[in-house]
């Protein structure tokens, strides 16, 4: 142990309450999920009682094996020296499961507390628990605690101190005598370098095949084919392989131990039960889901209801007229602002850039949080009760027919609202290949900031902002772009392979700390609320640059490069001359083949890089509609006045709604998948995807009107290609990687 | 043959052997499902698979495809 720092590791099963264990006794903020895998790297803070203690959150495991990263990163950390004491956390209400785990981590001959969670739980449904008794088959302290309810706590670090002074020893449970022969001539076998109390535990793995222990021994060549010879042995003996006799043991001393310690009441049906039998019923399973999902929209999004006031009255009262409350009247915070540099006698330029650039920018985006809000506290409860597993259990049929599973359809729920916390949430997919294609999607669900756009091109096409069909079909086409996605990437070189498994426990429904829920909900919006502050606060003034200057090029002008409202004898329609315009202008024939040309089209496509919530703006400023909203009618004549056909404002729709999501979201791909060939990989392909999206749709729309051209025939080739690949049989190469990458490299 | 897969809803039954090899079949008898384990089908998800099972206490869903390595009783 150095000098006076004590390492305390904290390992224990998925969902063993361990996250909230870690933040209780840190103060750290970590999320925490009803939901199976939550942290899945292993995380470090010092204990908030006793900052000589660093505690470090393992991953939740359910066994030491080498097949998994989680289970890798965590024997790693535990053979590695560094913790003096590990922290066994057991979820009482599945006790016989959790010891699996507990007796490996004791066979790692560190010392070792236990810590049983939940064990009020237990009580209260009949069963009891001796701790002494199963402190004495563990041959380690255990300790009652709850992390929900702050209770052991002090006694548990009580027990911690007390063994980190000592050694560490070999475990106390015994297998089979047949197998415990073996293991001792494989002991003996060890090299002497091997300390006495970790002998068994590299036993154990010898004895496994563990490819890992194998090569971190380094046995002698006869030494290997004596022990190879004793497995072979054996395992002629019990007729059965040698990784399945290892956990037949452990379960048959967890059993025993289970007789010993556990008094069971009669059985009942526990709540959780009762709840499953409607919600994943047969039957009802689906309708049930499909009316919680519309019950969660309907209240965060539908006007009248709790989020939209919230973002109405931020957009009308505290950037719109201003308010009163109590009797007293507030200026909204444009006119705050703009009275404030008034006073002080700001330029034009200086008031341009604060109140058009940064206020107006800023504003657009803080007028969602109410609705965001709303809309994370009722994803995040049905995520922390334990129902969104159950959603990927229903929905599981679904996903997999394009290659993804149940999983995946969290982040797209949640990218409903926005795609920066959707991409965020992909973190609980432990399978890569899926988690890479659930980030690449998942953006493809129109998020929240792209709902104006939506609703401008509704206005545009048929005149009504509220045209309660077309709404739902962007969302269709949303959908069906990741289900199309799917399908095609599964088939290519970087996807192809088995299918995931999916095997995955249901954890039993609670009620969540109104803690770890709010902080969930926290964590959510700030990404969201970060993003107005850095990204678009940054993009706006970018925004702001590439409207209001540009080259005095007008009859009369002077051809000077400046701040265009600036200048002497400036044309109202002075955007017509921005840097924009000529940025617009230079790249529109990128989007001639999907019929919008035009350099104003173009540029709120650009903006629309930066921030969706740009790009009705942008569109006000370009076609001089001051003011112009998505519900203007103006705008809407305007607008549509910028396309050649309805194919073409279709076509503008698709690719913006498609194509790569706003800088902060793509920020977001790039620390999720950590890596920037994956990064260019995924917003190369949205690209693509929405340009051939918009290619097909104006060309179709063209030719179905009596209009041929060159481009009629590429995208008809784009066609063929997406319905051949989307139909092809699974080609070869997809079946030749067998194994899962982790075991491969093993 | 009989696997898991084939078990009907509201059976039990009782695990004999786990076919195949590599990471699943590890990742199964870590989740406790070895020979000798005792386990219920409770239910089907809606559209037909996954499956669920309690085994050792606790629920656990498994596609159907996956339960098809685990020869039953």
């Amino acid at each position: 142990m150095a000098a006076s720092q004590l390492h305390v590791a904290l390992a224990g099963n998925p969902n063993c309450g361990k996250t909230t264990l870690f933040n209780l006794i840190t103060g750290q903020n970590g999320y925490v999920g009803n939901w199976p895998g939550v942290t899945v790297e292993k995380k470090e803070a010092r204990l908030s009682s006793d900052k000589s203690v660093i505690v470090t959150d393992l991953p939740g495991i359910y066994s030491l094996s080498p097949y998994s990263p989680e289970e890798r990163v965590s024997r790693d950390y535990l053979m590695g020296g560094e913790p003096d004491v590990v922290v066994q956390l057991i979820d009482a209400t599945n006790l016989e499961r959790n010891l699996y785990l507990a007796l490996q981590v004791i066979e790692t001959g560190l010392p070792v507390v236990v810590a049983l969670n939940m064990a009020d739980l237990v009580e209260k449904s009949g069963d009891k628990i001796d701790a002494d008794v199963l402190s004495r088959r563990l041959g380690c302290p255990v300790v009652m605690v709850s992390a929900l309810k702050n209770t052991g706590i002090d006694r548990l670090f009580a027990e911690v101190r007390r063994v980190a002074g000592s050694k560490g020893k070999a475990a106390d449970h015994c297998f089979d005598s047949a197998i415990e022969d073996v293991l001792q001539k494989i002991e003996a076998l060890l090299p002497g370098s091997v300390p006495a109390e970790k002998r068994r535990y590299w036993a154990v793995k010898l004895f496994e095949r563990d490819a890992d222990a194998q090569a971190s021994v380094n046995l002698t060549r006869d030494a290997a084919a004596s022990v190879e010879q004793l497995i072979a042995d054996c395992e002629r003996d019990c007729d059965d392989d040698a990784e399945s006799i290892i956990a037949g043991e452990r379960y048959a001393v967890i059993a025993h131990i289970m007789d010993e310690c556990v008094r069971k009441a009669p059985a009942r049906m526990s709540v959780s039960e009762k709840i499953d039998r409607v919600v994943t019923n047969r039957v009802l399973g689906l309708p049930i889901f499909l009316a919680i999902m519309f019950a969660v929209y309907f209240i965060a999004t539908s006007s009248g209801a709790i989020g939209t006031a919230g973002t109405d009255w931020v957009n009308d009262n505290l950037f719109g007229e201003g308010f009163e409350l109590f009797g007293v009247s507030f200026p909204s915070i444009p006119g705050a602002i703009e009275g404030w540099l008034a006073s002080i006698g700001a330029s034009e330029l200086v008031t341009s850039l604060v109140l058009d650039g940064i206020v107006a920018g800023v504003g657009a985006v803080l007028g969602f949080i109410p609705q965001m809000f709303v809309l994370f506290v009722l994803l995040s409860f049905l995520e922390d009760c334990g129902y969104m597993a159950r959603v990927a259990f229903v929905m599981d049929r679904v996903f997999r027919r394009f290659g993804l599973s149940g999983k995946s359809f969290i982040p797209m729920l949640v990218s409903t609202g926005c795609g920066v916390p959707g991409v965020l949430a992909t973190k609980t997919i432990e399978n890569e290949k899926d988690r890479r294609m659930t980030v690449m999607t998942t953006t493809f669900i129109p998020c929240g900031a792209k709902l104006p756009i939506i609703a401008l091109l509704m206005g545009a096409l048929v005149g009504d902002a509220e045209a309660a069909w077309i709404s739902p079909l962007f969302y269709f086409l949303g959908v069906i772009a990741v289900i199309a996605s799917g399908i095609m990437l599964k088939k290519t070189r970087l996807f192809a392979g088995r299918p995931t498994p999916f095997v995955m426990e249901l954890p039993s429904y609670h009620f969540p700390s109104l803690r770890s829920w709010a902080l969930h909900v926290w964590e959510r919006v700030s990404a969201y609320i970060k993003k107005a502050f850095t990204i678009i606060f940054a993009s706006t003034v970018v925004v702001w640059f590439l409207t209001n200057f540009g080259v005095a090029s007008w009859d009369g002008g002077s051809g000077a490069f400046g701040f265009l409202p600036g200048m002497a004898g400036v044309p109202e329609e002075f955007t017509d001359y921005s840097v924009l315009a000529m940025l617009g202008g230079a790249i529109a024939w990128i989007f001639a083949p999907l019929g919008f040309s035009s350099w104003q089209a173009t540029a709120m496509s650009i903006t629309g890089l930066v921030a969706k919530e740009n790009v009705v703006a942008t569109a006000s400023s370009l076609l001089h509609i001051a003011d112009g909203t998505e519900t203007d009618p103006n705008l809407w004549v305007a607008f549509a006045g910028m396309f050649p056909t309805a194919g073409a404002i279709a076509a503008f729709g698709a690719f913006n709604l498609l194509c790569a999501p706003c800088f902060a979201a793509m920020g977001t791909i790039r620390a999720q998948m950590n890596s920037a060939k994956w990064t260019a990989i995924a917003i190369g392909y949205e690209c693509a995807f929405a340009w051939v999206v918009g290619l097909m749709i104006n060309q179709f729309y063209l030719a179905a009107t009596g209009v041929f051209s060159i481009w009629t025939v590429v995208a008809l080739v784009f066609a063929a290609l997406i319905l051949f690949q989307l139909f092809r049989p699974m080609p070869k190469y997809a079946w030749t990687d067998d194994r899962e990458p982790a075991a491969a490299a093993a | 043959m009989k696997t898991l897969g084939d078990v009907a809803i509201g059976q039990s039954g009782t695990i004999v052997k786990l076919h195949g090899d590599g990471v699943l079949r590890r990742h199964l008898m870590d989740l406790g499902l070895i020979k000798g384990t005792q386990f219920k089908v409770v239910k089907v998800a809606p559209l037909g698979d996954p499956i669920e099972i309690t085994v050792r206490g606790y629920e656990l869903s498994i596609r159907k495809e996956e339960a098809a390595i685990v020869e039953v009783l």
